[in-house]
Order: structure tokens, then sequence, then C-alpha cells
């Protein structure tokens, strides 16, 4: 076994890296927090009333254990391994964002803090954050770039009715991204009583770490359920990345089952190429720095970043989290893409076999599977991470598909 | 560190003047009023200048350095074309420093060392990079210091006891005081709390320290220039960029710029200085 799988399990190191990856680049201002942030958290893992007081609301308030289901209808449609579906998308809010935010809220208020702030692309992190907010009396702002307010504008009105005030972000191109750097000038600006919220495995050291921690509930649930049920491993699990926390909680637990085969599924958006009109920043980025550590991202020469374009907002990220650029590196897991048209089709082909309309993130993974399931062959599985619902894109699927709704 | 930077702060101590440091974005609003803007700053009274360049996620700046930024990218800005424009500036101006301000991925992807040897030549004396903070930037301070060019680094108001001797140990140059917990630009600094600042960094080290990030008015630059030994502005001179560039008159941004730079410049040269304050660690 080579030195690099030895030490997954110890990963990121004490300096926030995984390998060269990740890092805590921020302005000075933050780092005294980043640190603070970490000892609160180290201390936070070790106590058992945390962990009792998390799972307790994992239960009774998100609904957890999720289901492991089988998916036999789209099993026999692709004829090979058996496809099991990670159900995140009946978890409370319709996606597995509130994992992540349950766990960073409760560390928040440990930590003393009073007023919470987030970043949102498709607003479900936006509302996730919202919810927990709203049930433990916290105030909340969400950073939005407005273009985004535009398109997700149920979501908007949710965050609204759970009592956030969603802060429309101008700058830049308005969009996720600049909704990331608002929220973080923010953070720089009211140091003393804000916690900051992240939503997915991206930002400084500790954040990649404790939002995976946060996630990986899904990938524990998963293992186990799947030894109930086959009596052994799956043989592989597959997960849409964006910035790639409910691919990271699926995967993590697995990272030593080195029988299990690691697929993530970045967004292609209208093909991966030099118009960089995808979100994939392992399939078409390169290593750089931006929100915190060093990961691929999508951009130019100079090192300026690109929007990218995917149907799916959520996924719509330049970057990605930096331990899916170390698993990408030392190879253990593989990153394949889908188009918005292949994710289409799968969001559509999921509805019409399972009775399950899933997020268009999930779709791409979905646009996957089949691929590995054929290459598996009959007798192996498949877990895949229905990570959300796809209510909330109906607009965008009837758009894209030439429908109008009234 | 770089020998004119140490030469500038030498000459003025030894008149027991504190400095104006001066930022402007890199081609803004466009290359060639860029370098009349930068060729203006020393003549209006600039002692250092601070030269930013481009990227299009800078986190810690407020509005009015993220639209001069976004101009200078429209206009075709990047890292290279900042070294570009500075070596123009080279041809007719050796004495002034400059000192460029940045994030961190334009230099990642020029690659460190290639990075530290091109703002050699181009007459580059220091850097600032804002997200790059000490944990993070022993390779780049390797690289710089085999060209002598000075890794600036910053401390702030969340800056506690144990943390400065980490900050000061690896800084040189000067030592960049962040006054506000903010972005560039955004809050206005609170004169007394930050004089205070520059007062507990001075006694822990022998390297200038330059009061930035709150400074608009020649009110504040002056009471901060009685104790730091320089004094940054930016927002207020980018402003005047934007409002020559809003007013479509952008031939008119160089000189409105040096209107500003004398204000200010007057305002920190002419503070009552104590020389015992220049000696409080001798
Ligand atoms: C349902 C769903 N899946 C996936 C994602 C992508 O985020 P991540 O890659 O962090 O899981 C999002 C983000 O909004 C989402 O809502």
């Amino acid at each position: 076994m080579p030195d690099d799988l030895r030490t997954w399990r110890n990963l990121p190191d004490e300096n926030g890296r995984f390998g060269e990856f990740g890092g805590r680049y921020v302005a000075e201002t933050l780092m005294p927090l980043v640190h603070d942030l970490e000892r609160a958290y180290r201390e936070a893992k070790a106590s058992n009333e945390f962990r009792a007081e998390l799972d307790a609301f994992l239960r009774d308030y998100v609904g957890r254990p999720s289901p492991l289901y089988f998916a036999e209808r789209l099993t026999a449609h692709y004829g090979g391994a058996k496809i099991y579906f990670k159900r995140e998308e009946l978890n409370h809010t319709g996606a597995h964002k509130i994992n992540n935010c349950l766990g960073q809220i409760l560390l928040a208020m440990r930590m003393g803090k009073t007023r919470i702030i987030a970043e949102t692309g498709a607003g479900q992190h936006g509302v996730a954050t919202a919810t927990v907010c709203a049930r433990f009396g916290l105030p909340c702002t969400v950073f939005m770039g407005a273009v985004d307010i535009e398109r997700q504008k149920p979501n908007v009105f949710r965050m609204r009715l759970l009592g956030a005030e969603v802060r429309p972000v101008t700058s830049g191109a308005a969009t996720l991204k600049d909704a990331m750097n608002e929220a973080l000038r923010d953070w720089v600006t009211n140091v003393e009583n804000t916690f900051y919220i992240i939503g997915t495995v991206a930002g400084p050291h500790p954040y990649p770490e404790l939002v995976r921690d946060f996630q990986s509930v899904i990938g524990h649930e998963a293992r186990a359920q799947h030894i109930e049920k086959e009596g052994k491993l799956p043989d592989a699990v597959i997960a849409c990345v964006g910035g790639g926390s409910n691919a990271i909680g699926l995967f993590h637990p697995f990272l030593q089952d080195e029988s299990v085969a690691i697929y993530g599924v970045e967004a292609a958006g209208r093909g991966i190429d030099d118009r960089f009109e995808h979100s994939a920043a392992i399939g078409g980025g390169r290593p750089g720095v931006l929100h915190g550590n060093r990961t691929y991202l999508l951009q130019n020469e100079d090192g300026q970043i690109l929007e990218g374009h995917s149907i799916s907002a959520g996924l719509d990220y330049p970057g990605v989290g930096p331990e899916h650029a170390y698993l990408h590196s030392i190879g253990r897991a593989t990153y394949l893409s889908a188009t918005d048209d292949e994710a289409l089709a799968a969001f559509q082909l999921c509805g019409q076999l399972e009775g399950i309309l899933p997020a268009l993130e999930s779709a791409h993974a979905l646009a996957r599977v089949g691929d590995v399931a054929k290459q598996l062959g009959a007798g192996k599985s498949i877990i895949l991470n229905l990570s959300g619902r796809g209510d909330k894109d109906i607009f965008t699927v009837a758009d894209a598909l030439g429908t109008t709704l009234a | 560190m770089s020998e004119r930077l140490a030469a500038r702060f030498a000459a003025l101590r030894a008149q027991n003047r504190a400095a104006l440091i001066a930022y402007v974005m890199a081609d803004d609003p466009n290359p060639d009023v860029s370098l009349d803007i930068l060729r203006a700053l020393p003549q209006a009274g600039a002692d250092i200048i601070e030269l930013g360049f481009p990227f299009t996620d800078p986190m810690a700046d407020g509005p009015s350095i993220q639209r001069a930024g976004l101009r200078s990218l429209k206009a075709g800005g990047s890292l290279k074309r900042t070294l570009a424009l500075l070596a123009k500036f080279r041809e007719e101006d050796q004495a002034t420093p400059v000192i460029l301000m940045g994030y961190a991925n334009p230099i990642e992807q020029m690659g460190y060392a290639d990075f530290a040897a091109a703002a050699k030549f181009a007459g580059a004396d220091g850097l600032i990079a804002v997200d790059i903070p000490p944990e993070e930037d022993s390779p780049l301070r390797a690289a710089l210091q085999n060209e002598n060019i000075a890794l600036i680094r910053m401390a702030t108001p969340t800056t506690d006891a144990a943390r400065l001797p980490k900050i000061l140990e690896g800084a040189s140059g000067f030592v960049y005081y962040v006054s506000v917990t903010g972005v560039t630009g955004a809050k206005a600094i609170g004169p007394a709390a930050a004089r205070e600042a520059v007062q507990r960094i001075k006694r822990a080290t022998d390297l200038p320290v330059a009061v930035g990030f709150g400074v608009r008015d020649a009110e504040s630059a002056r009471a901060i220039a009685e104790v730091a030994d320089a004094v940054v502005v930016g927002s207020a001179f980018v402003d005047e960029i934007a409002k020559a560039v809003d007013a479509d008159r952008i031939q008119d941004a160089p000189q409105n710029v040096a209107h500003k730079v004398k204000l200010l410049a007057d305002a920190v040269h002419g503070a009552a200085r104590t020389a015992q304050q220049e000696s409080a660690r001798a």
C-alpha cells in the first residue's frame, strides 16, 4: 500500500493540507478566527455531549437515518450492477445540506457566536442555514448573487419566510463565488460576534474538514445499511460534485475500503472545452488558490477566476473541495462529468422509472451511474448519493424542455 | 530588504517625517492613463507607491477597490501587464519604492520563482499578498528573498500578543497595520486605537510601521502620521479615478488624483512628531 493511502484517515495534516491542496489562504484579520474555530471544533469533536446533541437533532429534526433504497427498475434498465440510492433528498429541507448546517450552528453556539452568515447559489444551503437559524433563534444573513436571486425566486422566498435576511450581491458576476466573497467580507468586518456557515467543503482549514465530518454521516449510514442488505461492501460509490460536500460525505467512510471504487461526477455544462461553459474544476481546471484553499479552479492564464456554467445552480462553482483535488491526484477517486443535456435526461428517467424527481445536481451522478453499473456488471452493487429532491428545479427543467409553467 | 525601500525610510527618519504610501490599481482606468497617474504620485508628494494588480475575487477589498480591479481587468489588466507598467514607470523614476499588492492566485499561476524574478526585473521593492498569511508564505518568502524583495506582513486589530511575534518573525520591509476589522475603504479609522496599536507594534520591532485600510481624510492621516512611520491611503485616490470615469473625463484622472495626494501628503508630512517616538526602541 503506498504511503498516501495509509495517511488518508489523518488528513488534513495540522496545516490543513491534503497533500499539496487545502491550507488557510485568508486575510490576516481572519487568521486568529480560523485558529479559534479549529480549536473549538477539536473540542466539540471530542465531546460526547456535542455528539449526542447533534445526533438527536439529526434523528428527530432531520429525519435520519435516511434510507438506502434499491432502485430496482433503474437497475433493470441498465442491466448491470445493482443500484442503491442513499436517500438524502428525504431529509428535512430536501437535501444533504442540513447535516452540515446543524453541525455548524451547534458549534457556533458553543463558541458563543450570536449572528450567522452564509453564502448560497441555488438557495439550498441558504434555506438549510435559514432553517437551523430559525430553530435556534439566531439572526441569519444569507449572501446571494443578484443573478441567482432572479433565477431562484422560490428559495429566496423560503429563506425570507424562515426569517433570514437575503442580501443581494452585485459585485463581480453576481453569482455564487461573489456571494462567497461577500460573506468573507462580512466575516472580516464582524469578527466579534459572527459565525460563517460555509455550505460546502471549501474555504480555509478547518472548514473542508469539519464540513466533511458533518456530512460523513451519509457514508457511515450507507456503509452499514449496505452491509446489512447485501452482506458485503458495495463495489462502487458515486455522487455529484459541486464544491463536493455530499460526495465527500459519502466517500470518506469508504476511503480505506480499497475494493470500493469511488466516482465523483462534475458538471460538464455545454461541454468541457476552452469556452469554459462548464463547472468541472477537476476535469477542465488547474490548481490555484481561491476562497481560502489551494485546489483545482476554472481560471485563465493570469489566474483570474472564470464563471463557468451548469444547468444546475448548485454545481455552478469554479472550484472544488481540496480533498477531492487530493483524491484525484493520488488516483483514489475518479472524476467523471455529465453535460446539462445528460443530466436533464437522467432527471426524467429517474422520475419515470423510480417515481423520484432528483435534484438536477444529483441527476449528474444519475447520468453516469449506468456506465458504472454496466462496467461492473451483474452481481455487483453501487451506492449513488441522491443528494436532493428536484421540486426546486421544475422551473429550470420546464424551461429546458420548452414547456411553460403558469 | 530592497535598498530603495530601506533608503527611503532612512531618509524619512532623518527628516523625522512619516511617509505617505499611495495605493492605485494598475491599468485603472487604462494602461496609458494609469502610467500618467503613477508618474504624478511622487510629484504630488507620495513617498512610496503601492501598486495593485487585479484579481476577479478580491475578498479583502471594499467596493472602491473592487471596482478599480474590474476596470483594470476590462482594460486588459493582469499581473504581467502590471509588471510591464511598473517597468515603464521605472524608466523615469528609479527612486520611489513600489510595493506590489494583490491576491495569491495570479502569483501562483506565474510561479513563485518566476514572479520574484519578473518583479525584480520590473523594479518592484516589495509585495503584499493579502490572502497569503504567515502560515502559508514560506515558499514565497524564500523566492522573494533571493531577489531582495520584501514580503510585507500585516497585523490587525485581531492580532493578539501571542500572534504578533509570529507575524514579526518573518516580516521584512515594514509592518502593515490594518487599522480596522473590515475591507479596504469601508470603515473609518479610529485614530486613537490605531495609534495605540502602532506603539504596541513598535515596541516589538525595529521595522517601520505603516497604517492603512481606513484612512481617507487629512485629519486622520495627520493623527496617524504623528506616531506611525507611514500612512497608506488607497480608496480615496481610487475614488477620484472612478469619478473621472463616471464623468467621462478619464483624461482628468491623473490631475485629480494628484490633487488628492497632495492634500494627504501635506497632512502626513506636516504631522507633529516628537524625536522621542523615533527612538522609542533605541
Ligand atoms: C441537492 C444538491 N446536491 C449537490 C449540491 C452540490 O454541493 P456539494 O457538491 O457541496 O454537495 C447542491 C448544492 O446546492 C445541492 O443542492
